[in-house]
């Protein structure tokens, strides 16, 4: 059963389209991902199915109801962490609890069991009556995530949820979510730029430009590639990608001070490969296709210049707001 | 839904007065300014331009005349720049939150709108007790009296700062234009200076400006025991209430609809 059917949905800003007519489903209980580089069009598309931003032309449906005509339906039935922050950070973090609670409606008596269990799980409890300005931002980002949580929302919306939060806070968010997934049996919606998150995922859509271009299960993904993707350090990486796309007739494409390219069969390129290009090549690797490969072989960039320009990007945000208190 | 609608106004003005509360700087603007008045106007000016009489030849001092007005403004421009906070929640993402709940968007007004209602008459309490220095010696009832005018005054207005906030993006501009809506309707209504000799045209000014009926409304409440007081009077309280409810009902019908098609 699909709980989100998204059908040619399209979002224009002025003349700039910024989704140009997507359509894919998500059944209940999936953990579904966008992945795609800045700009693609994930947060508006999150954002138009949370009900906080219309539409131009096309039709979503989230747990059954009409995204356009039934918003406070839609609302009931979603939690969401936001890319931006979305605290209150002059109150303390039970508090923004309290209060979501509240809108939500979450009866009085669960609320206070609820809290706790939150609290818990990201492992606030302690701090639960600090302010929240004085929270570090994988805290605040961990107390996002439990507030999405306290009124057991049908689909959970994460927009890089873990975005500037080190491994260890990352893989623990994860296990809480999985695990809600298994006991709540909720339905998760998230974008990220991790490669090992987008292999948590039950099914990804690659979205470029506004467009899906790939959709499938991250195992499927990486099978569609077929090969071996050979990975090669060179003496001169321009002049020996023209070379040897020329003589093998491959795509080869230039990722930071590596070359990669796709292959058939990697264990008889290598040394056809080393022989050809005696004394140009440094080293050579060869490994199965990963979602960096399907990243890069279907939106032509490699997702790791991605990820530093987003870390950067949160860090001169988080700068940026300090400067503005 | 009705028990969904009254917990979102409760906790939207529970919130409001946490944050004021929390607010030490809030505190001592809010404390600061009217007694500024209160001294410089009531007794510096006054004294200096040996203008202690109040209007028309009343037997009143200046210090009595303006009293209520500075209880006016305060709640004027107090719940007017209230709205600010609305700009605040855009600005550090915590308006999302709210946009995104699942509870008519009215309800959040209204939940603001009586926060700010709640936090003038605190104000006014504040008022009250320096009513020694203003020389006037005020009872329980009296205060009984003002606080309400306050929490209704500050209501109205409150909803016509959150209108104004609501559509706003920046600071600079809710600034610009509740500045350019404040000051005419403070110097218009009457608080600081008696309008009975000013032009035609500015007394239909005076008469449109819906503080004037709050100040009036304070007035009454305050000097309904003491005769001389009664010249400066302009209409009853039942009128004056009545106007500034009229004045609530308006800037609600803007107010409520300020989140309406945002995201
Ligand atoms: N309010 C707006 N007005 C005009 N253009 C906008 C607006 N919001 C987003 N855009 C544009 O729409 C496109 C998609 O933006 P969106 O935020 O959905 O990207 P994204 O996939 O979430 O990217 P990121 O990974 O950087 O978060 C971008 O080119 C962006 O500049
Ligand atoms: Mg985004």
């Amino acid at each position: 059963m699909s709980i989100i059917i998204v059908d040619h949905l399209v979002k224009r800003y002025g003349d700039f389209e910024a989704v140009k007519g997507i359509s894919f489903q998500v059944d209940k209980g999936e953990v579904f991902g966008f992945l795609g580089p800045n700009g693609a069009g994930k947060s508006t598309t999150i954002k138009i199915l949370c009900t906080l931003l219309t539409m131009t032309s096309g039709k979503a449906l989230l747990n059954g109801y009409d995204v356009n005509r039934e918003p406070l339906k839609v609302r009931q039935s979603i939690g969401l962490v936001f890319q931006d922050y979305s605290l209150d950070d002059r109150l303390t973090a039970e508090e923004n609890l309290y209060f979501h609670g509240m809108l939500y409606n979450v009866p009085r008596a669960l609320l206070k069991e609820r809290m706790e269990q939150v609290l818990a799980m990201v492992e606030l409890t302690e701090r639960r009556k600090d302010l929240v300005r004085n929270f570090s931002g994988g805290m605040k980002r961990r107390l996002e995530i439990a507030r999405g949580l306290l009124h057991h929302p049908q689909v959970l919306f994460l927009d890089e949820p873990t975005i500037g939060l080190d491994p260890q806070t990352r893989s623990a968010i994860w296990e809480h979510v999985l695990r809600l997934r298994d006991e709540l049996g909720i339905t998760v919606f998230m974008t990220t730029h991790y490669m090992e998150e987008a292999e948590h995922c039950d099914r990804i859509a690659i979205i470029d430009h506004g467009e899906i271009v790939a959709l499938d299960a991250p195992k499927a993904l990486k099978e569609d590639i077929g090969g071996d993707m050979v990975t090669v350090t060179t003496t001169n990486n321009k002049q020996l990608a023209e070379e040897i796309r020329q003589r093998y007739g491959i795509p080869v494409v230039e990722d930071g001070t590596v070359l990669r390219m796709e292959v058939e069969d990697g264990a008889s390129f290598v040394p056809r490969l080393a022989v050809d290009f005696a004394g140009m090549i440094t080293s050579v690797s060869v490994h199965e296709p990963t979602l960096d490969d399907v990243f890069l072989k279907t939106t032509g960039r490699a997702i790791r210049d991605e990820l530093l320009d987003e870390k950067e990007r949160f860090r001169q945000r988080r700068l940026g707001r300090r400067r503005g208190r | 839904m009705l028990e969904s609608v009254l917990k979102t106004i409760y906790v939207i003005w529970y919130r409001e007065l946490i944050r004021f509360f929390r607010e030490k700087s809030q505190w001592a603007g809010m404390i600061m300014q009217p007694t500024l008045y209160l001294t410089f106007v009531g007794t510096g000016i006054a004294s200096a331009m040996t203008f202690r009489q109040a209007p028309g030849g009343t037997p009143v001092d200046y210090m009595t005349f303006i009293y209520p007005g500075i209880i006016g403004m305060s709640v004027l421009f107090t719940s007017m720049f209230s709205g600010i906070s609305i700009i605040w929640d855009r600005e550090f993402g915590f308006l999302k939150e709210i946009l995104v709940a699942p509870v008519p968007r009215w309800a959040i007004s209204v939940g603001k709108a009586l926060g700010i209602g709640t936090i003038v008459s605190f104000q006014g309490t504040i008022l009250l007790i320096l009513s020694p220095f203003a020389g006037l010696s005020l009872t329980l009832w009296t205060a009984l009296k003002v606080l309400p005018i306050c929490a209704l005054v500050g209501f109205a207005i409150g909803l016509l700062g959150i209108s104004i906030a609501g559509r706003m993006e920046s600071m600079q501009g809710f600034q610009l234009i509740s500045n350019f809506l404040t000051m005419p309707m403070f110097f218009l209504s009457g608080a600081m200076f008696p309008l009975h000799s000013a032009p035609q045209w500015l007394q239909v000014l005076m008469v449109i400006d819906p503080l004037t009926y709050g100040v009036d409304a304070l007035r009454n409440a305050i000097y309904a025991g003491i005769p001389e007081a009664q010249a400066i009077l302009q209409h009853s309280i039942a009128y004056d209430l009545s106007i500034v409810g009229l004045f609530s009902i308006v800037t609600a019908a803007t107010g409520v609809t300020a989140f309406n098609r945002q995201g």
